[in-house]
């Protein structure tokens, strides 16, 4: 499998502290890639770097969208990313709390659609057709992701784990072709993290896409991922499948401290 | 070369008197990043309240001496009791509202306030008393540098600097750093964050009262509105020097003082105020993290 | 026990603010002849007053904080009055009907007099639409808004001296200008954070307001420019009786037609854009929205009402100088907009004819109205952020399933 992404040599700073590290990394083609490593080892520092709100002080990042447009994206603003394809969900829920739940997912649809301050004013015919296109295709979205039931409601009123799904949902309306995931199930209960297993499964297999995904928690990545990349200290320090990652001392050390290798 | 050393001179009294307003704006900021509009009001008030109480002590025939000291310990008085209060009526209950609210809120309170001068008081502008006696050595210099310029000049280095020590070395100063620093950080470790910031508005209203009685009396009339020019005047150079930073407002006071001053004087006076202005814009739009502050990377 | 505390707060709250107040609300200096004249009374007024406000502000945050604490969701489900107004067809044509039945007969039944200042606060609901755009839905505070009004008017004012132009040629050419100038002065600037953007329009607003005052040649100084024609009916010139009364059909019609493209744009994909860039900068660039193009595209918007307004006012008026586009201007518009809630058509038509409408019919009102703007912009923030009508998302509804509020509990 081709990769559609390519990481090389990504280093960030902040001042003196190197929050990445020449980081390597590849995502494939309808892959599940999971990202892990401790608290403070840089993971959503380079999900920052990759779209776009930080800049990296060294290396690049390539990528090979399957429709086409391959070329580096770096210094690149957030939004042409976004507009070429890679979107993400935030670690602290970013939502429009004071916008519907379905204005929402509408937002994302902004880079696909195209009506101007003339077209909402008048209202022609190919403004409303791309309206209710929009509405359609936002709603089924929803219907998706299991979040139907709160069209209406104010995103900013949802219980959390609804919050972090309608952050994929509203990732989702910009129709990428790689999704890179902020620890999703952070703050959910294990049945919501049981349903949000599925879910990811899912939209890979139905949207054909690539997901990084970021995460703690273990069972999830297990179930779910085809390959896993550890990072410590700004530096990616293992990558392989599960089974490779579970029983590799480097991980192992770097999780739980020397004494634990045995 | 006169006329030059004349300008200069101007500038730097300019320029002190900004800076003094100044510091109040940066260290407001520095603590829970507000732009304080009403600040430029505090100043307005410092003024008035020298003005009246200069006025009634001259009616009870106190000396020049006793009244520049009084009248000015009542402004300061007074101003930092404004910016204790106004703190707390229009920007405590803010504190964890969304940026924008108390920086509208404190749009209001200048608003407020500057008409409260105005109908408590008058709309017409008020002589005021030259209260700096004029010493006897400066007759020499009177037509570049007069007695008032120069206290003036050596009210606010005074000023600066016993601010500088309060703020490097007692608790209070630390304690300030600290909540500058990171508020959360602060309160974990015992700091008591709306003390720390009633103190600091306390601080820089007593600030810029002495600016508005040095000034006062150096051009010798007040009205209701000076406060807001003066205060977009040294919000520009706190923002010009790095807004947060206390040697930065300094400096942008200098800065602004000259370039005013310069500006007038070899290029039109028609347009004094709007060199001041157009001085913030560049600034805002070509470093708006100032000269000495430094920008920071937002956290997501 | 609670209620002899309570006592003695307001009883601290009074003294403190009679010592506040004291020199400047009691004493007042006359320097030239002398005189100081006290004033006790003022005194007393303040000490009741303080006393009395200093409980209700304190009942007042404390229902703010429960309020907080119960369920924000609770607060959200009731829908607001003006929305079951709407939804609601028997209450919604006929308080249509009434409003326009009394809206056509106006200028009939009362003076010129009257007829004057109801124009005038529907000038204000029409810079009030256009700021709620820059503020309300797209969150960028501007603070120089009353900058493109002045342009409008001085396009008008400056065209019609030099070159005898109508007003109905130079309402678009205003429009545009305004347009213009937001476009130029928004471009640099609205990279900046929230608050750099305040000042900096402030900043743009006073020296434009300077530059007129002061470049005599260009703008006539501050004697402003007189004998500005009044908007011609089908090249015919009013009497000034008629002109007043055509002006304010006039205005209506402008305010009905920037409501409609207002209440078009709200929900439009631009809209959207706007009001996600207000809640969050970062996501929404995130999903996106080229940042710049948006702010630059509510700003200009924005500003191309306060355009063709300033041109109505020339032609309103018939005079025009520096000192009727003060910051003051622009504040009183903002008032317009927080009082009747950042986002809300309704909330900001009302928000302009109380904020207009209470100090010119309430005499006594009209010494104290900025004191009063001042005191809303501070109150309103602090007690009620969203305004009187607060921001209401369209809904959508969808076949299958029943989409009210009950369902989603
Ligand atoms: N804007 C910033 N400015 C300065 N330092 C930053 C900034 N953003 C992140 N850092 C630092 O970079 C390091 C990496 O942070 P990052 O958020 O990427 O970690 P992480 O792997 O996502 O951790 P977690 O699992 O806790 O989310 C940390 O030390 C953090 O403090
Ligand atoms: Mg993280």
């Amino acid at each position: 499998m081709k990769p559609v992404m390519e990481i090389k040599k990504l280093t960030v700073d902040f001042g003196g502290l190197r929050a990445v590290d020449h980081l390597d990394l590849d995502v494939k083609e309808r892959e599940i890639l999971a990202l892990i490593g401790p608290n403070g080892a840089g993971k959503t520092t380079l999900f920052n770097c990759i779209t776009g709100i930080y800049a990296p002080s060294e290396g690049s990042v390539f990528i090979s969208p399957p429709g086409g447009g391959t070329g580096t994206i770096n210094g690149l603003t957030p939004n042409i990313i976004t507009r070429k394809g890679i979107t993400r969900t935030f670690q602290n829920i970013r939502l429009f709390p004071n916008m519907t739940v379905l204005e929402n997912v509408m937002i994302g649809r902004h880079c696909r659609t195209r009506a101007r301050i003339a077209g909402a004013v008048f209202r022609g015919k190919a403004t409303e057709r791309e309206e209710k296109a929009t509405v359609e295709h936002s709603y089924h979205i929803l219907e998706k992701i299991g979040i139907s039931q709160y069209v209406n409601e104010f995103a900013g009123n949802l219980p959390y784990g609804a919050q972090r799904l309608l952050e994929i949902a509203r990732a989702l309306a910009t129709e990428p072709f790689l999704l890179l995931l902020d620890e999703p199930a952070a703050g959910m209960n294990p049945q919501e993290t049981g349903v949000l297993d599925a879910l990811i499964s899912k939209i890979r297999d139905e949207e054909n896409i690539a997901i990084l995904l970021i995460e703690h928690d273990m069972r999830l990545v297990m179930s779910i991922s085809d390959r896993i990349a550890v990072m410590d200290y700004g530096k990616k320090i293992a990558e392989g499948t599960p089974e490779e990652i579970r029983n590799n001392p480097v991980v192992i050390k770097a999780y739980l401290g020397e004494e634990f290798v045995a | 070369m006169e006329y030059f050393i004349q300008l200069f001179l101007g500038g730097l009294t300019r320029g002190s008197i900004y800076a003094l307003i100044a510091l109040g704006y940066t260290m407001v900021y520095g603590i829970i990043e507000l732009i304080n509009f009403a600040h430029g009001e505090i100043y307005t008030i410092g003024a008035f309240t020298a003005l009246i109480t200069a006025s009634v002590l001259t009616l009870y025939g106190f000396n020049e001496i006793s009244i520049l000291i009084l009248a000015s310990l009542v402004a300061v008085i007074y101003s930092s009791a404004y910016g204790f209060t106004i703190e707390k009526i229009a920007y405590k209950p803010l504190r964890h509202a969304p940026r924008l609210s108390p920086l509208i809120s404190a749009i209001g309170m200048s608003v407020f306030l500057q008409n409260y001068v105005l109908l408590a008081q008058t709309s017409d502008f008020l002589p005021f008393p030259g209260l700096v006696p004029e010493f006897q050595f400066m007759k020499k210099y009177e037509h570049i540098f007069s007695s008032t310029e120069l206290m003036i000049f050596l009210t606010t280095s005074v000023v600066m600097i016993i601010l500088t020590l309060v703020i490097k070395f007692t608790k209070i100063g630390k304690a300030m750093r600290a909540t500058a620093q990171d508020r959360k950080m602060a309160m974990l470790v015992g700091v008591d964050v709306n003390r720390i910031v009633s103190i600091t508005f306390i601080i820089g209203s007593a600030l810029a009262a002495i600016g508005g009685v040095l000034i006062a009396s150096h051009i010798g009339q007040i009205n209701f509105y000076i406060g807001f020019i003066a205060g977009i005047k040294a919000f520009t150079a706190a923002v010009l020097g790095g807004i947060g930073s206390i040697p930065g407002a300094v400096l942008g006071g200098f800065i602004l003082g000259w370039t005013e001053s310069f500006a007038t004087g070899y290029v039109s006076s028609d347009y004094e105020d709007v060199f001041a202005f157009a001085l913030l814009v560049l600034i805002l739009i070509f470093r708006p993290a100032g000269i000495l502050g430094k920008s920071k990377a937002q956290k997501v | 026990m609670r209620k002899l505390s309570e006592i003695k707060k307001s009883f601290l709250a009074s003294i403190w603010f009679m010592f506040l107040t004291f020199p400047i609300m009691v004493i007042r200096v006359n320097p030239i002849e002398k005189v100081v004249e006290w004033r006790w009374r003022n005194m007393v007024f303040v000490g009741v007053g303080s006393f009395i406000l200093s409980f209700v502000w304190r009942y007042m945050i404390r229902q703010k904080e429960s309020g907080l604490k119960k369920n924000r969701a609770d607060d959200r489900h009731k829908t607001p009055f003006i929305q079951r107004v709407r939804e609601e067809r028997r209450l919604f044509i006929p308080l249509i009907a009434v409003l326009s039945v009394l809206g056509v007969s106006f200028p009939f039944i009362f003076s010129a007099y009257q007829v004057n200042i109801m124009t005038t606060a529907l000038m204000y609901v029409v810079l009030g639409l256009g700021l709620n755009i820059v503020v309300g839905l797209a969150g960028l505070l501007d603070l120089g808004y009353v900058a493109f009004y002045a342009v409008g008017a001085y396009t008008y004012g400056l065209l019609n001296h030099h070159f005898g132009l109508g007003f109905w040629a130079v309402l678009p050419a205003g429009a545009f200008m305004g347009a213009l100038f937001g476009i130029l002065l928004g471009f640099p600037v609205l990279r900046l954070r929230g608050d750099y953007l305040a000042i900096v329009t402030l900043g743009f607003g006073e020296i434009i307001r300077l530059v007129l005052e002061n470049w005599n040649d260009f703008s006539f100084g501050p004697s402003g420019i007189a004998n500005i024609d009044r908007p011609s009916f089908f090249g015919a010139q009013l009497s000034l009786q008629n002109a007043t009364v055509y002006i304010y059909f006039l205005m209506i019609a402008i305010a009905l037609f920037t409501v409609f493209v207002v209440n078009r744009l709200q929900n439009s994909r631009i809209g959207r854009a706007w009001v996600a860039l207000r809640e969050d900068e970062i996501a929404c660039e995130a999903m996106g929205i080229d940042k710049t193009k948006t702010k630059l595209s509510a700003f200009a918007l924005g500003a191309t009402w306060a355009g063709m307004m300033g041109v109505l006012f020339a032609a309103k008026t018939t005079f025009i100088n520096p000192a009727s586009f003060t910051f003051l201007e622009s504040a009183i518009i903002l008032s317009i907009v927080v009082l009747g809630g950042m986002g809300s058509i309704t909330g900001v038509i009302i928000g302009a004819f109380v904020l207009i409408l209470l100090p010119e019919y309430l005499r006594a009102f009209s010494e104290y109205r900025m004191l009063l703007f001042g005191a809303i912009l501070v109150i309103m923030m602090v007690f009620r952020p969203q305004g009187i009508i607060s921001n209401v998302r369209r809904t959508y509804k969808f076949a299958g399933i029943n989409i009210s509020g009950e369902q989603s509990k």
